[in-house]
């Protein structure tokens, strides 16, 4: 069931520039799944909406959960002075998650850009695959690869060269001859338009998760659609709302 | 202590209901809202066929509010009867569908087609849409347009009419008094106001419509005075919103005149807006001693 909850910080520390990295406790994380959201609320009353952050990972205990964020504006600056002991609101859980099942004993890649790795950590927990971890990064301020390592063989790409593949994720699958039956990916559009394009090519099943700013979160507002290739079981038209029939989405079901 | 409220011959169990476009057709906030408990659920604004709506970014925030542009994305009025009033049917709660239209024969045959559902109890109609015929401007920006599209669905249509007014007009009370000339049942009041955004890093619109709806708390001095002035220039009863975030907020609005509230963009911000406010406007009511919610309206003095 959808909540609005108090939770309170556990822990918040720095990864990377601009990168914060905190554990909030909620009731929350009994329930929660790979590749699914919760939004926060800045105390602000100049802000109104909610900020959609992806679950990054949830403790043994299931009593806390891990999301790592990106300083964007007002919201994000927000959480990021947030301390041990402090309280912030959550919604949650929200969206569908990846289909983890469609994963299992097969070659998966799992795919993350920038700000879209996040969610592929409690991916990489729960999957039980042969999983090729490929990342892209801006420059080398590198962060969540040290946790994915644990999981499954880490490749890097950066945009200037200074750690990995120089390029992106295509180039760093194609640099190191990787294969595989199905991808999870999360990450900026231009990537997620690679991926679904190199999916189509290998004709293999993507799942993607996508992005766009949220009002409700929900799915009461249809605020945050994606176009998709059918009439949607719900809209009736070629939309579908990323906060509740995503954000994770088959790649050939929508036009990106 | 009675909550009672009464809008066009139909008795509302309290005066708070929900915007049209922020609670969808209630099922998604019901997870969160006991729906019987509202006094209405006024539903996303429905037309003849599927709308696509607009491209995104759809939503904005903006200092205090925010800015939509969904461009009246909805299923199409068949969609609504067969899936959204059944489900809304199964409550203790009035239902109020809320109509939307390019072409004045568009909003018939929706009004027409809820004719035939009982359980549909009025009917709000939603005026700040493009008016293909008159050059996409709004049937509820001209006095004229807003008289003849109220006359002809009132021809049309088996539940009153609630007509709901546009803020971005110069004279609010020049479009009340045309709809109630035309025999509209009763108003409700604001729409969003006309808004932009523009993100000066990308210098691009934040809103891919370039123009969006405002609403939210920013809007709500402007939305309690157009009710106050609305209140005072004709005797139809008011549904009064725009940036209602708790039950002072709503009584600011009755006392200005309104029957019953609205709530909306703050649905987004606390799922439980609407029983709370329900709760607050109880407490008001026993704090002050009032007994009849109905000798608030418009209660303001001097
Ligand atoms: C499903 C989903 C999962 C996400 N997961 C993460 C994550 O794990 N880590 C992370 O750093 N970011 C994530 N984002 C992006 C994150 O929501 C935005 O960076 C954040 O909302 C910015 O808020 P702000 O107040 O700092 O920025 P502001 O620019 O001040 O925000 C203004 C408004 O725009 C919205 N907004 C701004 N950027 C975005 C965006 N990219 N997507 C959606 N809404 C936006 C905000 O929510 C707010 O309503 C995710 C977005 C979605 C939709
Ligand atoms: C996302 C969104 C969608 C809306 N859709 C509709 C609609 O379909 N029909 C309509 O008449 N008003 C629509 N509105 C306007 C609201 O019903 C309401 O009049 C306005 O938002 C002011 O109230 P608020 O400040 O409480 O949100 C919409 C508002 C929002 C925020
Ligand atoms: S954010 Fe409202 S429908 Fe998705």
């Amino acid at each position: 069931m959808k909540q609005k909850q108090t939770a309170t910080v556990r822990s918040q520390r720095q990864l990377a520039a601009q990168i914060f990295d905190m554990w909030i406790e909620t009731e929350l994380a009994g329930e929660a799944a790979p590749g699914q959201f919760i939004c926060l609320y800045p105390k602000d009353k100049s802000t109104l909406l909610p900020r959609p952050i992806s679950i990054c990972e949830i403790n043994e205990e299931r009593t806390a959960l891990r999301i790592v964020y990106r300083i964007t504006g007002k919201g994000t600056t927000e959480f990021s002075v947030y301390k041990q002991g402090d309280t912030v609101s959550v919604l949650g859980n929200l969206g569908n998650g990846f289909p983890v099942a469609k994963g299992k004993e097969k070659r998966v890649f799992l795919i993350g850009g920038g700000i879209g790795i996040p969610p592929m950590l409690q991916l990489a927990k729960e999957l039980q695959a042969q999983k090729q971890i490929v990342l892209g990064y801006r420059s080398n301020e590198l962060f969540l690869h040290n946790d994915l390592e644990r999981y499954g063989q880490v490749y890097v790409a950066t945009e200037d060269g200074s750690a990995g593949t120089k390029g992106n994720v295509m180039d760093a699958i194609r640099e190191n001859g990787l294969d595989a039956d199905v991808i999870f990916a999360c990450g900026p559009m231009p990537m997620l338009r690679a991926i679904k394009r190199y999916a189509e090519e290998k004709k293999i099943p993507a799942y993607i998760s996508l992005e766009e700013h949220m009002a409700c979160g929900v799915g009461a507002c249809l605020g945050c659609v994606v176009k998709t290739k059918e009439v949607d079981h719900h809209s009736n038209v070629h939309n579908a709302r990323i906060c509740t029939d995503g954000p994770v989405f088959e790649a050939g079901e929508v036009e990106i | 202590m009675n909550l009672k409220t009464t809008i066009a011959g139909v008795t509302l169990q309290n005066p708070v209901m929900t915007a049209s476009g922020t609670f969808g057709s209630g099922m998604e906030y019901s997870e969160f809202v006991d729906l019987n408990r509202l006094g209405a659920v006024v539903t996303k604004g429905v037309a003849n066929v599927p709308w696509q709506g607009n491209p995104t970014p759809r939503v904005a925030e903006v200092y205090g509010g925010m800015l939509n542009a969904i461009g009246l994305q909805n299923p199409g009025i068949d969609v609504l009867m067969e899936r959204d009033i059944p489900f809304l049917r199964q409550y203790n709660t009035k239902i109020i569908v809320n109509v939307c239209g390019k072409t004045v024969e568009d909003y018939i045959e929706v009004v027409e087609k809820l004719g035939d559902e009982p359980a549909v109890a009025l009917l709000e109609i939603n005026v700040s849409c493009p008016n293909v015929k008159e050059g996409a401007i709004a049937f509820g920006q001209k006095a004229d347009a807003l008289y003849n599209i109220t006359s002809e669905l009132k021809k049309h249509a088996r539940q009153p009419l609630i007509m709901k007014l546009s803020p971005n007009v110069t004279d609010i009370t020049e479009m009340a008094k045309a709809a109630e000339a035309a025999g509209a049942d009763a108003l409700s009041l604001i729409n969003t106001l006309t808004g932009m955004k523009i993100d000066v890093h990308k210098r691009k619109f934040a809103i891919a419509n370039k123009t969006g709806g405002m609403s939210g708390p920013a809007i709500k001095p402007i939305a309690v005075r157009m009710v106050y002035q609305t209140a005072q220039a004709v005797k139809l009863p008011i549904i009064g919103m725009g940036g209602i975030a708790n039950a002072e907020d709503a009584i600011e609005f009755i006392l200005a005149g309104a029957s019953a509230v609205s709530i909306g963009a703050m649905n987004f911000v606390n799922p439980y807006s609407t029983i709370e406010i329900v709760k607050g406007i109880e407490d008001y009511m026993k704090k002050y001693k009032v007994e009849n919610f109905s000798d608030l309206i418009g209660a303001v003095e001097g």
